[in-house]
């Protein structure tokens, strides 16, 4: 990701000392929604993770508290570890299935789109057919699942018909299969436009040098494209980390509210009016995602060096 | 004809991918039209509209209607806000300001922090604000609030905030796209020519970007129609209708809910459709102009 923002055909110098502070002013909507409504609340929270609670009423105070009873017993093995812990090693391996997925699929798709589509205009038409249902609820297109994925849906009645298995299959639906499904289902795009958006600068008499120099397709796409690409990957990566890492709503609908999740731990937190242990988890969710997002920026940033 | 290499397999996954994408919703709006006697899954029982009836009279304790006209609400108050905000700010960023570097930072910052995360500061943060006015309140004895007072939490407060954290970053971003293909020789004739900056903006840049614009206000609406990790936590009392239907999943055991999803995606669907048509006839009168006023240059 660029650190520096976009200066888009920069307008000759002015003058008059009003002009001069009209930039201010206008980003002066943007700037004041997102103190009052990320900046305040991020602090906030980092505050109040640090305050001591009773049930009905948050004490002001400073205390290691809710840090201390989020780690307890994780160093204890013996035990199976702490509930965080597990909690986290459980996301983590969701997050990581869904990674590799919706990266392969969505690179694909933009690949198709980027290099074996030849008209502009059809080229456009697909990629809004597949970028259109972004638009659309999240949540019905969980729903959406049910009659197909159920005990009595589809392919279980499919598959009995054919004979392929004699009982329904009980793992299809509210299942860690389920969850990672749906996700793929909704987050794929975010790997396919950032992808398909560096694919297209790829000037296309590349591709025709390295064939002409003898490559073959894997080589071409491994040694051209996708080193090319990969800025567009690593924006998808993030974006599917973050909703992944985060997430609760998807986990509690398709995995019918069994499936542990971290985003899952803060709502049921906040549910009890414990704010600070809430506080305190969001802010270790926080910490972990940024590293994250800085470990997979270095990532591209050496190697673009190298 | 010569295909590129890979052609076949990869127009195989392409087409699978689609079906994919919307086999599952078309699925439901199959199903939103299961006959009285039918269930959540096939086979269809008959074929009628039985259960959009069922979803007129409403969801049994659930007020789905009133759910459905405060999203309404918000997503055009959230609409106008985005665009307007995304706007302004975007033309800022094409001219250098203190800040600028953190104001784009914390603008990507907003879109990839955790949902859940931003929803619990701004339920915090209200908290705190609903604390403080009512120690103010009780401090020195302000009849209105210790009586009536409950909490500053609510669809236009936190929750039109919260919403507005998640629409704004990608307003920002399609107007950086916008303005990096905006031709700037444009504004510099009419400036040539003796216009204001305002007289710029209005005569110049706003009919050639009015398309863009279009766009997001699409957007606007329709994530703030979806949204509903930030708003979890930050709405209060009244849900917003996606919320509404999250909690749906797990109570309703009948076809009405498909019915409820297909009408709610019909609106997205309505609203894109509506998007794109004003971008076209916006286009149209723009051709329309150049014939006209072509032949007289």
């Amino acid at each position: 990701m660029s650190s520096s923002p976009p200066e888009a055909g920069a307008l000759p110098a002015v003058t008059s000392a009003a002009v001069a502070q009209a930039p201010l002013w206008q980003a002066a909507p943007l700037t004041l929604v997102l103190l009052g409504f990320f900046v305040f609340p991020l602090l906030a929270t980092a505050v109040v993770s640090f305050w001591d609670y009773t049930e009905y009423a948050l004490i002001p105070d400073f205390t290691f508290r809710n840090y201390h009873e989020m780690f307890q017993g994780c160093a204890d093995f013996s035990a199976g570890g702490c509930t965080t812990l597990r909690t986290y090693l459980s996301t983590f391996r969701l997050c990581v299935m869904v990674w590799a997925i919706t990266l392969v699929l969505g690179v694909a798709v933009a690949y198709f789109l980027a290099f074996c589509v030849r008209s502009d205009m059809l080229r456009m038409t697909l990629f809004l057919l597949c970028t259109a249902p972004f638009l659309t609820s999240n949540i019905i297109r969980m729903v959406s699942w049910v009659p197909l994925l159920g005990r009595e849906g589809a392919i279980n009645r499919g598959l009995m018909q054919i004979g392929l298995v004699a009982e329904p299959l009980e793992w299809l639906l509210f299942s860690e299969f389920a969850v990672v499904l749906a996700f793929v289902h909704l987050y794929t795009l975010f790997v396919t436009v950032p992808v398909f958006n560096s694919m297209l600068r790829i000037d296309p008499r590349l591709l025709e040098a390295a064939r002409d120099a003898g490559a073959g397709f894997w080589r071409t796409l491994w040694h051209v494209v996708l080193p090319l690409a990969k800025p567009g990957m690593v924006i998808g990566s993030i974006f599917v980390i973050v909703l992944v890492m985060g997430d609760f709503v998807t986990v509690g609908v398709m995995g019918g509210q069994q499936i542990a999740s971290v985003g899952k731990i803060i709502q049921v937190q906040m549910s009890y009016l414990q704010f600070p242990a809430a506080a305190a988890q969001a802010m270790v969710l926080l910490g972990l995602v940024l590293l994250l997002i800085i470990a997979l920026t270095r990532i591209v940033d050496i190697r673009r060096e190298l | 004809m010569d295909r590129p290499p890979g052609f076949w397999p990869l127009a195989l996954l392409f087409g699978l991918f689609v079906l994919f994408l919307y086999g599952p919703t078309l699925t439901i709006l199959i199903l939103s039209f299961q006959g009285p006697e039918g269930g959540l899954t096939f086979p269809m029982r008959g074929f009628s509209t039985h259960w959009y009836g069922k979803l007129w009279e409403g969801l049994g304790v659930v007020d789905i209607w009133a759910a459905f006209r405060r999203s309404v609400r918000l997503g055009l108050v959230v609409m106008v806000l985005t665009t307007l905000f995304a706007l302004s700010a975007g033309y800022a960023f094409r001219r250098r300001f203190r800040g600028q570097g953190a104001l784009f930072q914390l603008t990507i910052a907003s879109l990839i922090v955790p949902s859940i995360v931003v929803s619990l500061g701004i339920a915090l943060e209200f908290r705190l604000i609903d604390d403080g006015v009512k120690a103010l309140g009780e401090a020195y004895g302000i009849a209105w609030i210790t009586e009536d007072y409950a909490t500053a939490m609510g669809l236009f407060t936190s929750g039109l905030g919260a919403h507005l954290t998640w629409t704004l970053p990608f307003g920002l971003l399609i107007m950086f796209a916008v303005f990096n293909r905006f031709p700037g020789n444009l504004e510099e004739a009419a400036r040539d020519l003796g216009a204001s900056p305002r007289q710029v903006f209005q005569h110049v840049v706003l009919p050639v970007i009015a398309p863009s614009l279009i766009g997001v206000a699409l957007f606007g609406f329709t994530l703030s129609w979806d949204e509903v990790a930030r708003s979890s936590q930050a709405l209060g009392d009244l849900n917003t209708l996606p919320l509404e239907l999250q909690g749906l999943t797990t109570t309703v055991t009948t076809p009405d809910i498909y019915a409820l999803g297909t009408l709610t995606t019909g609106v997205s669907v309505l609203v894109i459709g509506l998007a794109f048509g004003a971008i076209q006839l916006w286009r149209r009168r723009d051709r329309r102009l150049a014939g006209r006023e072509a032949p007289t240059r």
